[in-house]
């Protein structure tokens, strides 16, 4: 295999990293039939959180840590105010972002123009000494696996355990789940937590390793890519960690092509990811059996026990 | 979205500004006011403006209050910023991005006793002067030191928009390389923000992977600089010393420097000497300078460096000084001639030596 295309497809691996962090936190979040807008917000907050602990710890693992607790505090946020209160999910969720957006600024004002070491890659004995595999799957940071690990837990949770149907069940429909006695709003209240810290994940791999920095609002509108992500996977794990790596390749190869000299406007590569999502969506609708098997359906809707 | 939230942080900076306003009157210092496309966390652009505006304060002390709205966008938000600025007693007014070329002359002219000073524009009037650097001078220094360090002749540019300004860049870094290395070559990568650090790094590590030895960017993060020192490469700092972030990568840095000239004008205004001019500073007035070496450049290429600096401080030496051969080999510049300032303002075409097409 040729080095380009190796160090291309290893790029490629840790620019969707974020994206398969932030996307699998909701796509678990809307199963629960909640639909938090504020990915972006609970990233910028990880990110920020997970950095200044680092710097000032000089631990990078007391650094994902916190990152995972800051996505999680944001979340739980929201959480109350949705889930206890009522609140209309997406303005919450708006609000959200925008609540991460300049608490993090505040918190990273003193972090400005500060660098990280960065998070060392992890060499697994044998495996990462395989020829190409080993380079291509086994030279990366603990994130990473993690990010794999993830997805796979995560599959399994929600197809092959009773918990998993459970927060299925109250996805689907809260009332029904209520009557048979499953407390909805408890679920919920873990699922979205469980979202605030796959979030915060993301964010901690953006300011630890993907540029191991904290700049303002560095996440960029990567947590909007994860939300397209998540409809566009139509809540699958399995696609959805194909779709990141899609979105990411895309995003990577047009850079690749400009160096290249191949003049494709880079401004409709940015929209790919948008398009890509739209033309699935379009796609998956004129099937409608599809989106009834998978589309949650009491996403973004109010519970409470007495309607 | 992000203008939306842009929107709701103006409306909240216009709040912020009138109660300042409002509390300030009893003391009646000199009041500047500063207006930022960026955050002051970025570390590039809307970060030295910053540290200008802060020296404000050190050489003033009492005697001038600033204030300063950041992350304004450029367009009808900013007009509004800019009037708020100027109706709550702001005496000077810097406004610091190109896109606020036109609402700064339209609140100027509502408001003629205040004055206004627009960077990167070219519109003026009576109390709007407008100033900018002639960073393509330090470009044509970083070049000169690319083309003589590269040993794959391939020089990667990571760019931001496909503006004169930008081109230019590029252009005079170009020149200067070639003169020095007739075979390297420079490969340009737009990313469309000027802010992005993740696209900044992945721009920069496809570079790299494409066989860029050396790399540089027209764009505002350190996080270029870090994928160089990862990878073994090296690079420029952009609009501040960025060493921090690569202390083996960075050869130098192009830095930003307003402070002298936000200084005077301010001085200028105070005493009543303020005149409505343009400022096109460049290394001679100090407007663009360069941190120290690194110690992995070797002394040949700190000499030819500062011979370059020296002969462009000196007059003896312009960036672009013909011959300048367009990409096509075609000579558009007759040997012993330099580029009008019209012409380098309106820079659209690449110079021999940069690959692909200049998206339009």
């Amino acid at each position: 295999m040729n080095e380009t295309l190796m160090l291309t497809v290893l790029t490629i691996i840790t620019a969707a990293t974020p994206l398969v962090y932030a996307a699998l936190g909701e796509l678990v979040v809307e199963r629960a039939g909640v639909l938090n807008l504020g990915v972006e917000g609970m990233m910028l907050g990880g990110a920020v959180c997970s950095f200044a602990v680092a710097h000032y710890s000089g631990s990078a693992t007391l650094g994902i840590v916190a990152g995972l607790l800051a996505g999680m505090l944001l979340a739980l946020i929201f959480a109350f105010l949705t889930l206890s209160l009522q609140s209309s999910q997406v303005a919450t969720g708006l609000a959200l972002t925008i609540f991460g957006i300049g608490i993090s600024a505040l918190i990273g004002q003193s972090l400005v123009g500060i660098a990280f070491a960065g998070l060392p890659a992890l060499h697994i004995p044998w495996l990462s000494d395989l020829p190409i595999v080993g380079r291509l799957l086994f030279s990366h940071d603990v994130l990473v696996y993690g990010s794999f690990l993830m997805v796979a837990l995560v599959a399994w949770f929600l197809n092959r355990t009773r918990a998993g149907l459970v927060l299925r069940a109250v996805g689907d429909s809260h009332h029904a789940a209520h009557a048979l006695g499953i407390r909805v709003v408890r679920v919920r209240y873990l699922a979205t937590l469980f979202g605030g810290a796959c979030a915060g994940l993301g964010g901690a791999y953006l300011s630890l390793v993907y540029t191991p920095m904290w700049s303002e609002n560095m996440s960029a509108g990567r947590g909007w890519i994860a939300l397209a992500l998540v409809v566009f996977s139509v809540w699958q794990p399995g696609r959805l960690l194909l779709g990141a790596y899609l979105f990411g390749g895309i995003s990577i190869l047009q850079l690749h092509g400009q160096a290249l000299g191949i003049n494709v406007p880079s401004q409709l590569m940015s929209m790919l990811p948008y398009l890509t999502t739209i033309l699935v969506l379009v796609l998956i609708s004129r099937d409608r059996g599809r989106i009834r098997r998978n589309a949650p359906a009491s996403i973004g809707q109010a519970f409470h026990p007495t309607t | 979205m992000s203008v939306y939230l842009k929107r709701m942080g103006v409306v909240l900076g216009a709040a912020v500004l009138s109660a300042v306003a409002l509390s300030a009157q009893a003391a009646d210092p000199f009041k500047v006011g500063f207006i930022y496309v960026g955050p002051v966390g970025d570390h590039g652009w809307t970060y030295r403006h910053d540290v200008g505006r802060k020296a404000l304060e050190t050489e003033f002390g009492e005697g001038v209050e600033t204030t300063f709205v950041e992350s304004v966008p450029e367009g009808a938000d900013a007009e509004r910023v800019i009037r708020k600025l100027a109706s709550s007693g702001h005496n000077l007014i810097f406004t610091t991005s190109f896109g606020f070329m036109n609402p700064t002359l339209k609140v100027a002219k509502d408001f003629p006793d205040v004055k206004f000073e627009h960077a990167t524009g070219y519109k003026r009037t009576d109390n709007v002067s407008t100033y900018g650097a002639r960073f393509y001078e330090g470009r044509a220094v970083i070049g000169t030191m690319a083309g003589m360090m590269t040993k794959s002749n391939i020089v990667g540019y990571i760019g931001s928009f496909p503006i004169p300004e930008v081109v230019r860049g590029i252009n005079a870094f170009t020149i200067a390389m070639r003169k020095v290395n007739p075979d390297a070559e420079v490969k340009v990568v737009w990313v469309n923000s000027w802010y992005d650090p993740g696209k900044e790094a992945d721009a920069a590590k496809a570079l790299i992977d494409q066989g860029a030895d050396i790399i540089t960017q027209h764009t505002d993060s350190p996080a270029p600089l870090q994928v160089a020192e990862e990878r073994g490469v090296y690079g420029f700092g952009q609009a501040s010393d960025m060493s921090a972030f690569a202390p083996k990568s960075q050869l130098t840095s192009i830095i930003d420097n307003w402070d002298a000239y936000y200084v005077d004008r301010t001085r200028a205004a105070m005493d009543g000497s303020w005149a409505s001019m343009d400022t096109w500073g460049g290394i001679k007035s100090g407007m663009v300078s360069f941190p120290e070496y690194s110690a992995d450049v070797p002394d040949d290429v700190k000499e030819a460096a500062e011979v370059v600096r020296d002969g462009i401080i000196g007059g003896t030496l312009h960036p672009f000084q013909g011959p300048v051969l367009n990409q096509a080999g075609e000579e558009i510049l007759p040997a012993g001639e330099v580029m009008d300032d019209g012409t380098l303002l309106g820079m659209n075409f690449y110079v021999q030596g940069v690959q692909g097409d200049l998206p339009k």
